[in-house]
């Protein structure tokens, strides 16, 4: 499988990247020459294996429902790039 | 005498017999950390780490101390640190006071040990020669031309430079054992789930943990003493008894089981390291170890499992990473649109950004089954590989990096960089702990054995360890530079 | 032409667990902002998500009261988008396998029938914080609060042909959701939120394209935006056009629905398997333990009321389809009133007089007991019903004891009138 550029610029869009024209030549290029390391999988039979999606065969730690947290809205939001009175600001969304 | 050369266990004792204090333990190795030309450090702590010394000292003077109290380290920048700088090796982060503390972060601080300061570092931990790091790149103190190796580089280089005791490290894909390799020093990866991830900022999930770097076996258990347990703040943390590393670092090897992966001494090892790594094994023959071949024939395909994992992980771990609630935001921006795209994009590397498209791309529609999918059925393939050989070995050892440190700036191609991993990588994928001590040297480079255990057998991984380094003095080998 | 409608519900309700989902955090409602947001909250870097018990034993709950089948071994999937109020850009949920798989509940029909409505599945997953577009002239405002608060998303099959069937259904899982205690149910607070999936076809024709619509807190606009939005096609196929597939923005201020461009690109949400955590097992003695612990569901209250009441199917239906109603009505009955003279009132007047002023029965001004001494007073023939309806009025405004108002008003029958009444 090999990417266009057009799809590259979809993709970087998707991921919230923003790639200028100049750089997407080489972009797609690399990313291109990083996919086919992948063509290797292709190779392996994995008809009936299970995938694998972590290393720690154990299952999910339950916590006890209780308010362990304090309120650290000052700290948070001291290192906060754009804060209101006690908003996170982003430029205006339109829904 | 030179404290510097000293491991963590002779200061310790040092301490104890108050040879030094704590504050002049932690000036003497701030004075060498300021006359470092390695870029080892994105932040020294000067101040903290002398306040630290100084509690130290007290608690060690009312007998309120445990081993470490007192002791100075390197932290990687990739572990939380309250009101310091945690930067990633990231722009995206550059202006990051952390407002809490990770888990192994507060855990040192429990035990009154002194942080020095936060150590370089690819960024996001992404890259195997810590020429990725928005800081610049680290030097090897054995030449200072060469890479440090990666994601630890800044660990590596300040422990190998004898400007730490010790350092913390986080290996996702080797990044401890190829740093410790390239820089000769003593680097564990523990088993998945030994350490909490709680607060180290995540690469990939399922692939990171943390581990001492030292420059002794010894050292590794006295510290992965401190590093390792339970934490209820990671799900992924095993909830499993942790035993003291240092008891088991008398047993004797004879008879030990020592396996050899066929397919790591096929082509592309260079010849130089391929002596180390025999040489050594053939200490580990006389100290009475049994050598066999086994066949880990799926770890051949560890690189294009890895680079698919670790990205689509990744892809989603940098999400977070957008301009509103901390971290680096763009200029005016205009709409919400535009502060995603330059925040982004001016905030993180092209590595990053890199292994960020991929793994949108292998995650996206369409593309799930034949990338994520297809993967992780290899991930298992690779992970079964490793059960069968350790039906029948030990330990299994081989190299850590095809080759020793390579020139800085010389490899500019993603893909041959992704290549150098291919010894280190299906550790993490499989889970298991895997350490490199120092074993020699090629071309006047440091050159590292890999040593890899089952499941959750790091005591026995240390003792093989250590009983390498009561026969053999690579470890005590320092570079001349600072 | 004769237009078939197709309807889905996707149902969003917050579980009254104490803490977050995956955090510490308080989940309580009204905060000032950010305030009950915590670093994990925000998703600050290197934080871990670990699961809350109770969420877990609430989403079972419902299952069990749904007889739906359990997923013993359950995943939790990365829902990877960008949006302001999304800290981490993805939002923990279930995907592949649910929690809580396929179950099915009875609707009450106008005809008097039942129809059963297919639960395809109901899934554990945070809750997103609140964009405020109308508090700075250029931002949007973020509100973190309510970000990781957990939510049961319930999934029906697109099982009902009408907005009145479509509200039947959201009706009955509100009053579920109350009965077994796992969501308060207030839809102004945003605790009950429904998404519907509409799409209409030609009679006998295959399924057409659906439009979501998202933004509903109330039954009424339900009903209305079903409507709607069911128009809305029916012009546009009859006009030779298509239905887009899309997410449709109800305003009930403009009585409209409008596609919602920012929801719109690119909806590719990358799922996978969330890495920072495991599989979630549900071990049998759990089960059984949360199943013995169910409370009596609507459906078995119903069937008491008919059998050991005698209560007819209509009055038993009605008087539990709200948990609230039930539990009202049975203080009274409880107290040892009559039983259809208590269910006479509290459908009837009672419910009228919530009606009008649109007070929800916990909040009546008369309490259950009140109504008994009311109910009492029939029975006993100190006043009539007719002179009851008088009296419940004057509780209802001037809040007084019914006694009171009897003794002040001269309202007692002559006994020997009721009795030679009674004689007839």
């Amino acid at each position: 499988m090999s990417l266009d550029k057009k799809q590259v610029k979809e993709i970087a869009y998707l991921a919230r990247l923003s790639i200028e024209d100049v750089e997407l030549e080489q972009s797609t290029s690399e990313l291109n020459n990083i996919l086919s390391l992948m063509d290797d999988l292709n190779e392996i039979d994995t008809g009936d294996v299970e995938p694998m999606a972590h290393p720690l065969h154990m299952s999910q730690r339950l916590r006890d429902d209780e308010v362990t947290e304090e309120n650290l809205a000052e700290e948070f939001q001291a290192i906060a790039p754009k804060i209101g009175k006690s908003h996170f600001l982003v430029p205006t969304v339109i829904e | 005498m030179m404290m510097h050369n000293l491991s963590v266990a002779a200061l310790i004792k040092g301490l104890k017999n108050k040879d030094f204090s704590s504050v002049e333990l932690t000036q003497h190795y701030l004075n060498r950390i300021n006359k470092s030309k390695l870029n080892a450090f994105i932040s020294v702590t000067e101040n903290l780490a002398l306040a630290q010394a100084n509690e130290a000292d007290l608690k060690i003077a009312k007998g309120d101390n445990t081993p470490l109290t007192g002791i100075p380290y390197a932290h990687k920048d990739i572990f939380c640190t309250k009101g310091v700088k945690t930067s990633a090796g990231s722009k995206m982060l550059d202006s990051f006071i952390s407002p809490y503390d990770a888990t192994l972060s507060h855990k040192f601080n429990s035990e009154n040990m002194v942080m020095l300061g936060k150590t370089n570092m690819d960024e996001f931990a992404m890259g195997s020669s810590n020429e990725n790091s928005y800081y610049g790149p680290v030097k090897n103190p054995w030449n200072l031309k060469k890479i440090p190796g990666g994601s630890s580089g800044g660990s590596a280089a300040a422990v190998a430079s004898r400007i730490a005791p010790f350092a913390t490290g986080t290996d996702t894909g080797g990044s401890i054992r190829q740093p410790a390799s390239l820089c000769g020093i003593t680097g564990l990866k523990p088993t998945y789930g030994r350490v909490s991830r709680y607060g180290m900022i995540a690469y990939a999930s399922s692939l990171d943990q943390a581990g001492p770097m030292t420059q002794t076996a010894e050292d590794a258990a006295i510290v992965l003493n401190a590093m390792a347990g339970f934490d209820n703040k990671d799900s992924t943390s095993a909830a499993k008894e942790t035993p003291d590393y240092t008891n088991q670092l008398t047993n004797s090897l004879d008879g030990l089981k020592i396996g050899l992966p066929k397919e790591f001494f096929s082509s592309g090892l260079d010849e130089g390291v391929e002596k180390v790594v025999m040489h050594a094994i053939k200490e580990y023959e006389s100290m009475g170890a049994k050598i066999q071949e086994v066949s880990l024939p799926n770890s051949m395909h560890a690189i294009p499992t890895y680079y698919i994992v670790a990205p689509c992980e990744c892809s989603s771990n940098l999400s977070r990473f957008d301009g509103v609630r901390y971290g680096y935001r763009c200029e005016d921006p205009k709409d919400l649109d535009d502060l995603y795209l330059r925040s982004r994009s001016e905030g993180f590397g092209k590595e990053v950004k890199r292994r960020i498209m991929i793994g949108a791309y292998a995650l996206s529609a369409g593309y799930y089954d034949a990338y994520y999918l297809k993967a992780q059925k290899v991930r298992q393939l690779i992970s079964e590989d490793f059960k069968k050989a350790f039906q029948s070995v030990d330990v299994i050892m081989g190299p850590v990096a095809p080759t020793p440190a390579f020139d800085l700036g010389s490899v500019k191609d993603p893909v041959s960089m992704y290549l150098a991993d291919i010894y280190t990588l299906s550790v993490n994928l499989a889970g298991l702990p895997g350490m490199s001590i120092p074993a020699g040297f090629s071309k006047e480079l440091p050159v590292g054995l890999q040593l890899i255990g089952n499941h959750w057998s790091e005591e026995l991984l240390l003792n093989t360890a250590h009983q390498f380094q009561l026969k053999t003095d690579w470890h005590t080998s320092s570079p001349i530079e600072l | 032409m004769t237009w078939e409608t197709v309807i889905g519900l996707e149902i969003h309700t917050q579980l009254k667990t104490k803490s977050k989902i995956f955090s510490g955090a308080s989940t309580e409602f009204g905060a000032k902002a950010n305030t009950q947001a915590c670093a994990v909250d925000l998703g600050f870097p290197g934080v871990l998500p670990v699961l809350n018990k109770e969420a877990v034993r609430m989403a079972l709950r419902f299952g069990l009261a749904v007889n739906a089948t359990i997923n013993k071994h359950s995943i939790f999937a990365r829902k990877n988008y960008f949006y302001p109020d999304l800290p981490k850009g993805y939002q923990i949920s279930q995907f592949e396998i649910p929690i809580v798989g396929n179950g099915a509940i009875d609707i009450p029909l106008d005809n008097g029938e039942k129809k059963m409505v297919g639960i395809t599945r109901a899934h554990l997953e945070e809750d997103a914080g609140k964009s405020i577009h109308d508090l700075y002239d250029d931002y949007t405002a973020i509100d973190l609060n309510r970000a990781g608060t957990p939510l049961l998303e319930i999934v029906s099959d697109p099982d009902m042909s009408n907005a009145k069937e479509a509200v039947a259904y959201a009706k009955k899982i509100h009053a579920l959701v109350q009965y077994i205690d796992i969501c308060d149910g207030n839809m102004q607070e945003g605790s009950f939120r429904c998404d519907a999936n509409v799409s209409v076809r030609r009679a006998g024709e295959g399924l057409g394209t659906r439009a979501e619509i998202k933004n509903i807190n109330s039954f009424k606009f339900l009903e209305k935006a079903i409507n709607l939005e069911v128009e809305r096609q029916i012009d546009i196929l009859e006009d030779g056009g298509s239905v887009a597939q899309e997410t449709r923005l109800y305003d009930s201020i403009k009585n409209e629905t409008r596609s919602m461009r920012s929801k719109e690109e690119a909806n590719d949400y990358r799922y996978f398997p969330d890495p920072d955590l495991l599989p979630v097992v549900i071990d049998d003695e759990l089960l059984k333990e949360i199943k013995d612990r169910l409370p009596e569901l609507p459906t078995e209250k119903k069937a008491r009321f008919i059998d050991k009441l005698g209560l007819s199917e209509y009055d038993a239906e009605n008087l539990t389809s709200q948990k609230a109603m039930a539990d009202y009505y049975e203080i009274i009955i409880d107290k040892g009133a009559d039983v259809k003279l208590s269910a006479n009132w509290v459908m009837g007047e009672l419910s009228a007089s919530l009606n009008k002023n649109q007070i929800d029965i916990q909040d009546s001004p008369i309490s259950a007991s009140e109504l008994f001494n009311l109910i009492s007073r029939i029975t006993d023939n100190t006043i009539s019903g007719k002179i009851a309806k008088d009296v419940f009025r004057l509780m209802w405004d001037e809040k007084r004891s019914v006694d009171e108002i009897i003794k002040d008003q001269g309202l007692e029958q002559m006994t020997d009138v009721g009795a030679l009444e009674s004689s007839h």
